[in-house]
C-alpha cells in the first residue's frame, strides 16, 4: 500500500503541471453558475458510476451550470484539484473526499476566496463553518432500517452470520454498529463475524468455513451485495435453501440491479439502499443558496429505502437498481 | 547389511531432507495441521454432500483449502521463476488478474454459445502474456528494478480492467463457464484443483525436460557469468515474466469463473503479496538463483490453510490480519537461510558426539 501511495504521489507530480496548463479556457462572462466537482474515480464501483452519471446529467449548460469534473481516489490529488478550482474562482466547489483528513487549509482558502463548498457522499474532519452543507448517506440509519426489518421477521431465534465490509470504512462502521447494538439488546447470536473486504469470493470462503464447522445459522447479514452473492453461492453448494420462506435469510446492501433481481426472484430477502442519486439534492441546495435562503440544516441526509423481497416490484428494480 | 552402512544411509537421507528446502513449507503445513487437530479434529472431516441441484460434491475444510488456494498456487509457479531469474518480484499480478478476468467476461458476455469459452480462454492467456512481456521487457531490456517496473501495471491495471468492460458488470449466460471455477458435471472435486495440478505438472515437465530451469538459475545467480557461457539473460528474464503473465491469465480466468462476475477494485486484492509470500515460505532466495517450484506451491497452500483456519476459529475480524502477521513472521523467520544454517549447524553439533559414540 505504501508503495502505491508513493507512486501516486510521484505520478501526480508529473500530471499536475499538465492539468494546470490544460484548463485555462475558463472565465467566460456568461451567467452560468460555475461549479467545480471533485469526485472519486467512477471506476471505483457501480455505485460510484451511478453517482457520477447522475451528477453529469444534472450539471449541464441547459440546467444553468458550467461544471468541471475531476476524479481521483487519492486525497492529495483531490486537494490539488480543489486548489486549482479555487484559483479559477468557481462559484461552488462540490466535494466527495477520498479521505476525511487534510482538508482544513484548502477549505479555508476557499472560504477566503468566496468559493462556497458543499460536501456530498462523504464527510470530512473539518470545522463545519468551512462548508455550506453536506449531503450524505446515514450509514447507521441504513443499518438500523435493515435491522428493524430483520426484527419484524419475528424469527424464533436469530443466529446470524455477519459479513463485514472493509473495516474502518463508513459503510462498514454504520452497518455493523446497528446490527451489533440490536443483537446485544435482543440476545441475537452472531455465529460468525468476519470482514470479507467487500469481496464476493472471501465472503464465500467465510460462509463455507462456517458450514464446514457445522455452525447453525438462519440469517446472513452481508454489508454489500457482492458479499451477499458470495454467501449465497456457499449456501447453494451445501444445499442450504435461502430466500423467502426458506431456511436462511439473505440480506445485502447497495441495491445493485442484479441484486434487486435476486429479491424479485425470492432468492434473497432484503436489500438496503445506499443512494447514489445525489445531484437533485445538490441542485436544490445550490438554488437555495443562490436565492439567498439560509439552509435549515447543515447536514442533509439522503432518503434511503430498504427493499423487501415480499413487496418489491419490477418497477422498483428499474428505478432504484444500480448498473445495467 | 551391517550397521555402519545403514547408519550412513540414514545420515545421508537426513542431510538430504535437511538440505531440501521443501521441508520448510512442509513443516509449516504440519504445524498448522497439528494445531487444528488439537483445537478441533473435525476440521479435517470430508463428506460427500449434495448441492442445491442434487449433485454430490466433496466438502470440508481440506477441500476448501485446495479449492481456494488454486489461483495462488498457480501464481506462485510463475512468481518463483520471475524471482529466480530477475532477483525481484512482480507486484502487478493482482492487477493483471483483474485485466484477464475482465477480458474473459468481455468476450463471453457478447457470446451466445459455449463455443466461445475456449477462444475466450486463449485470448485471455495471450493478452496476459503480452502484459507479462511488457513487464519483462522493462526489466530485461531497460534494466529497471522488477518492483518499480511492475508498479506501472500495479497502478494502472485495475483502471484498465474497468475500462475493458466500460466499467459495467458484464452478464454471462453461458452454462458451462462456471465449470472452471466450480465443478465439472459428475466430478465431485473442484475444477480449480485440477487446473492447478495441470499447471504444476506442465511447469515441472518444462523444467525437467528443458534447460529452462538451469538457465533461469544461472542468470539469477550470476548474470555476467551466464552471458559469458553463451546464455542470453535478457531473453530468459523476459520468458520468466511471460510465463508469470500466463499464470496470472489462468488465475484470472478461474477467478471470474467462480462467480461469473467481477469487481474491478476488489478482485484478487493483495494477491501479489501472498504470491511473494508463498515464494518466501517455500524457502526460495528472494534475491534470485536457486529455486524449487514445489516448495512455492506448498507455501501457497500454507497461506490458504492459515486463512481458512482463521475463518474457522472465527477470531475477531479486526484482529485477523494481526494473527496472520504473527504466524507469517514466525514462518518467514524460520525459513530464512541464516536461521536454517544456524539450526542445521546446531543439529550437526548435537548429532556428532552421538555418532562418535555409536561407531566406537
Amino acid at each position: 500500500m505504501n508503495v502505491r501511495g508513493f507512486f501516486s504521489a510521484a505520478l501526480s507530480a508529473l500530471i499536475f503541471p499538465a492539468v494546470l496548463s490544460g484548463c485555462g479556457q475558463s472565465g467566460s462572462g456568461s451567467d452560468l453558475i460555475r461549479v467545480g466537482i471533485i469526485n472519486n474515480d467512477p471506476n471505483e464501483s457501480g455505485y460510484r458510476t451511478a453517482n457520477v452519471n447522475d451528477l453529469k446529467k444534472t450539471f449541464t449548460k441547459e440546467n444553468g451550470y458550467d461544471a468541471d469534473f475531476k476524479y481521483s481516489m487519492k486525497n492529495d490529488e483531490q486537494i490539488a484539484f480543489a486548489q486549482k478550482f479555487i484559483q479559477d474562482e468557481v462559484d461552488y466547489l462540490l466535494l466527495s473526499a477520498a479521505d476525511t483528513a487534510g482538508w482544513d487549509t484548502v477549505l479555508q482558502d476557499a472560504k477566503t476566496a468566496g468559493v462556497k463548498v458543499i460536501l456530498f457522499d462523504r464527510i470530512i474532519d473539518a470545522p463545519d463553518d468551512l462548508y455550506e452543507a453536506s449531503i450524505v448517506s446515514d450509514m447507521v440509519k441504513e443499518g438500523e432500517t435493515a435491522v428493524e426489518w430483520l426484527k419484524n421477521q419475528k424469527l424464533d431465534q436469530y443466529e446470524i452470520i455477519h459479513i463485514q465490509g472493509h473495516l474502518g470504512s463508513a459503510a462498514q462502521k454504520g452497518r455493523s454498529e446497528a446490527l451489533e447494538k440490536t443483537a446485544k439488546e435482543l440476545g441475537w447470536t452472531i455465529v460468525t463475524q468476519q470482514s470479507a473486504d467487500w469481496s464476493t469470493e472471501t465472503a464465500q470462503q467465510i460462509v463455507q468455513a462456517s458450514i464446514d464447522a457445522k455452525k447453525q445459522f438462519n440469517v446472513i447479514y452481508a454489508e454489500n451485495d457482492d458479499m451477499a452473492k458470495g454467501a449465497a453461492a456457499a449456501l447453494d453448494k451445501a444445499n442450504i435453501s435461502h430466500g423467502v420462506g426458506k431456511d436462511v435469510i439473505i440480506m445485502g446492501f447497495d441495491c445493485n440491479k442484479w441484486a434487486l433481481e435476486k429479491l424479485l426472484a425470492q432468492e434473497w430477502n432484503y436489500d438496503g439502499q445506499c443512494n447514489p442519486f445525489q445531484s437533485g439534492y445538490l441542485d436544490d441546495t445550490i438554488k437555495k443558496l443562490e436565492n439567498g435562503e439560509t439552509l435549515k440544516e447543515k447536514t442533509i441526509y439522503l432518503d434511503e429505502k430498504g427493499f423487501d423481497a415480499a413487496t418489491i416490484t419490477q418497477a422498483d428494480v428499474e428505478k432504484y437498481g444500480i448498473g445495467s | 547389511m551391517n550397521t555402519p552402512s545403514s547408519a550412513a544411509a540414514q545420515d545421508s537421507l537426513f542431510t538430504r531432507l535437511r538440505r531440501h528446502q521443501i521441508l520448510i513449507p512442509l513443516a509449516a503445513l504440519l504445524l498448522l495441521a497439528l494445531f487444528n487437530l488439537i483445537i478441533d479434529p473435525s476440521f479435517f472431516s470430508i463428506s460427500l454432500r449434495p448441492n442445491n441441484e442434487g449433485v454430490l460434491l466433496l466438502s470440508g475444510n481440506l477441500i476448501s483449502i485446495l479449492d481456494y488456494g488454486s489461483e495462488l498456487a498457480i501464481l506462485a509457479l510463475g512468481m518463483t521463476l520471475v524471482t529466480a531469474a530477475s532477483g525481484g518480484q512482480d507486484i502487478s499480478v493482482g492487477a493483471l488478474i483483474a485485466i484477464s478476468g475482465s477480458i474473459t467476461l468481455r468476450i463471453l458476455s457478447g457470446a451466445q454459445s459455449d463455443a466461445m469459452i475456449l477462444p475466450a480462454f486463449l485470448i485471455t492467456c495471450a493478452a496476459a502474456m503480452l502484459f507479462g512481456a511488457f513487464n519483462g521487457s522493462l526489466v530485461a531490456f531497460f534494466r529497471i528494478q522488477p518492483m518499480i517496473a511492475t508498479l506501472i501495471l500495479f497502478t494502472a491495471g485495475r483502471s484498465v480492467a474497468a475500462w475493458i468492460n466500460h466499467n459495467e458488470q458484464p452478464f454471462v449466460s453461458s452454462e458451462r463457464f462456471p465449470y472452471f471455477g466450480g465443478y465439472l458435471p459428475g466430478i465431485p472435486v473442484p475444477t480449480p484443483l485440477f487446473i492447478a495440478l495441470f499447471c504444476f505438472l506442465v511447469t515441472w515437465l518444462l523444467l525437467k525436460f528443458t534447460n529452462l530451469g538451469l538457465y533461469v538459475q544461472a542468470v539469477g545467480i550470476n548474470e555476467k557469468a551466464s552471458r559469458l557461457n553463451g546464455l542470453n539473460p535478457a531473453w530468459i528474464k523476459l520468458s520468466a515474466f511471460v510465463l508469470l503473465g500466463l499464470c496470472a491469465g489462468v488465475a484470472g480466468f478461474i477467478k471470474v469463473s467462480r462467480t461469473a462476475s467481477i469487481n474491478y477494485s476488489v478482485i484478487a486484492n493483495n494477491i501479489e503479496m501472498d504470491a511473494i509470500l508463498a515464494v518466501a515460505l517455500g524457502g526460495n532466495s528472494l534475491s534470485g538463483g536457486k529455486f524449487n517450484i514445489g516448495a512455492s506451491v506448498l507455501g501457497a497452500y500454507v497461506i490458504q490453510f492459515l486463512t481458512t483456519t482463521l475463518f474457522t476459529l472465527n477470531v475477531q475480524s479486526d484482529s485477523v490480519s494481526a494473527y496472520k502477521a504473527v504466524v507469517v513472521i514466525i514462518l518467514v523467520v524460520c525459513s530464512a537461510p541464516t536461521v536454517r544454517e544456524k539450526l542445521a549447524a546446531l543439529l550437526k553439533k548435537r548429532r556428532a558426539p552421538k555418532q562418535a559414540g555409536q561407531s566406537a
